[in-house]
């Protein structure tokens, strides 16, 4: 169960790499600052990729959580 | 005995559309009748434009007319499909005329959408068009050195490594011209490496070191201020260019859109295996159309196209189809100094790409040289034998 409120919920299970990056960083593009995105990916480059580019990209990486499988990943748009 | 001959009609006359109506029209003769719809009648063979942008080919040898191609017995109708009516059976066309179908192949590609880029096309050069490779190739015979950035401004496009093969390629052409010491040469990745396949830029990342070609990653193209002469980043990087080479975002056509057959970029949902449009008995999607998450190439396309004709004339005879498509592509990179690797994958295996030699180079020119008279037809090998690496990279 989310533990913040989400303003978009992406399913990208199943979706190989860079399937679920891609799919954030368009939510971004779209979405206002402060809206809060998750992102849910059962491929293993993600654990790198999504956390290194909300870094660089200077937004906010609320939680990661290991589930069954796949990984929830919450976004907020900082800027 | 043959009935009424089965009506097959298909949208597109590039690699996958050309070969797919040829494999069915042979394969059915008169148990089927075969028309490709082509908006320009004529068909490119799109490899070629990073060659024409670097001076090694001309514009000539890349395009031929769409009915030199087709079988005699391929009906061809030089015209723009404006909309599909799946339940009738039925394809619209832009100069009011109709087409009915029993089964319908959507090979209609991908286009090039620079305006979604603010500034893209007024400040930077592509070459995904015959037209941008040969404005490029003018400009680079301008250019006396200075800051060449290349990025990818969307993913999905067409031939992923086309962007790299282009920074090796136009770092020779450079030093060839004498001007590579006044050049800086920097590829902007949209990724936290150099290409989306994490063992091909193993491959990849070392040359580029080695050649001094700089690498930015996380560089999602924003806007391009022509003006000012920089590009700016999602990520909220602004760099400065002299020259700026930028692959267009590519979506799907607008013949899908307004079918309201694709996703909301026009991409086709297909089943990954049967290449079936999802929901769509009678409809198949091939090559960059589609929604795969596989390479938008040609050689997709190639090993797409004789699973689809196989289905389609399965389905006319009232037998079961048993083809499926695994996930197959190869393709050659290009790194310059007469040297490419090869890529070779499919869904289950991620390629292995060997260093790059002149052999896999020589194979690429060998390819460049016979694809007019191989492909289109059918005439390579329908299993061609490119085994799957399934150990280490070769060394």
């Amino acid at each position: 169960m989310a533990t913040v409120n989400v303003d978009r919920s992406i399913d990208a299970r199943g979706m190989p790499c860079p399937g679920p990056l891609m799919s954030l960083i368009g939510a971004i593009r779209e979405g206002e600052v402060g809206n809060v995105i998750e992102v849910l990916s059962s491929d293993e480059g993600s654990k790198t990729d999504i956390p290194a580019w909300v870094a660089k990209a200077g937004h906010e990486l609320v939680e990661v959580v290991t589930e069954d499988g796949f990984t929830r990943f919450v976004v907020k748009k900082a800027r | 005995m043959i009935g009424v001959p089965a009506k097959v009609v298909v949208l597109g006359g590039g690699v996958g559309g050309t070969l797919v109506a040829n494999l069915l029209a042979k394969e059915l003769g008169r148990e089927g009748r075969v028309t490709v719809v082509d908006p320009t009648g004529m068909h490119h063979y799109q490899p070629g434009y990073l060659y024409v942008a670097l001076g090694q080919a001309n514009g000539r040898w890349l395009v031929r007319d769409e009915r030199t191609l087709l079988r005699r017995e391929v009906d061809l109708a030089v015209e723009r499909a404006t909309r599909i009516e799946p339940d009738a059976g039925l394809v619209h066309l832009e100069r009011g005329g109709k087409l009915e179908y029993d089964y319908l192949v959507l090979a209609t590609g991908a286009r090039l959408v620079p305006e979604l880029v603010p500034g893209l096309r007024e400040g930077s050069h592509e070459f995904y068009s015959l037209e941008g490779a040969q404005r490029l190739r003018e400009e680079l015979r301008r250019f006396r050195g200075g800051r060449l950035l290349v990025g990818i401004a969307g993913i999905p496009y067409k031939c992923p490594p086309a962007p790299v093969e282009f920074v090796f390629m136009v770092e020779e052409y450079l030093r060839r011209r004498g001007v590579r010491d006044r050049s800086r040469i920097t590829l902007l990745s949209p990724l936290n490496r150099a290409f989306t396949i994490e063992s091909a830029s193993k491959v990849i990342q070392p040359l580029m070191e080695q050649r001094g070609i700089e690498l930015v990653t996380f560089f999602n193209v924003e806007e391009v201020d022509p003006s000012a002469g920089t590009v700016s980043s999602l990520e909220g990087e602004k760099l400065e260019y002299d020259l700026l080479v930028l692959v267009p975002p590519h979506r799907g056509q607008q013949v899908v859109v307004d079918s309201g057959l694709g996703d909301p970029a026009g991409w086709l949902p297909t089943d990954r295996y049967t290449l079936q449009v999802e929901g769509q008995d009678r409809i198949f999607a091939i090559g960059d159309a589609t929604n795969l998450p596989i390479s938008k190439s040609g050689s997709t396309a190639h090993f797409e196209a004789p699973v689809v004709a196989s289905r389609i004339a399965s389905l006319v005879r009232g037998t079961a189809p048993n083809e499926n498509y695994g996930g197959r592509v190869m393709c050659f990179l290009e790194t310059g100094n007469r040297r490419a690797t090869v890529l070779r994958f499919d869904y289950e295996h991620p390629p292995a790409p060997p260093q790059p030699n002149l052999i896999w180079h020589s194979a690429k020119w060998l390819f460049n040289r016979l694809y007019w008279e191989t492909v289109p037809q059918g005439r390579l090998p329908e299993k061609m034998p490119v085994p799957i690496p399934t150990g280490r990279s070769e060394s």
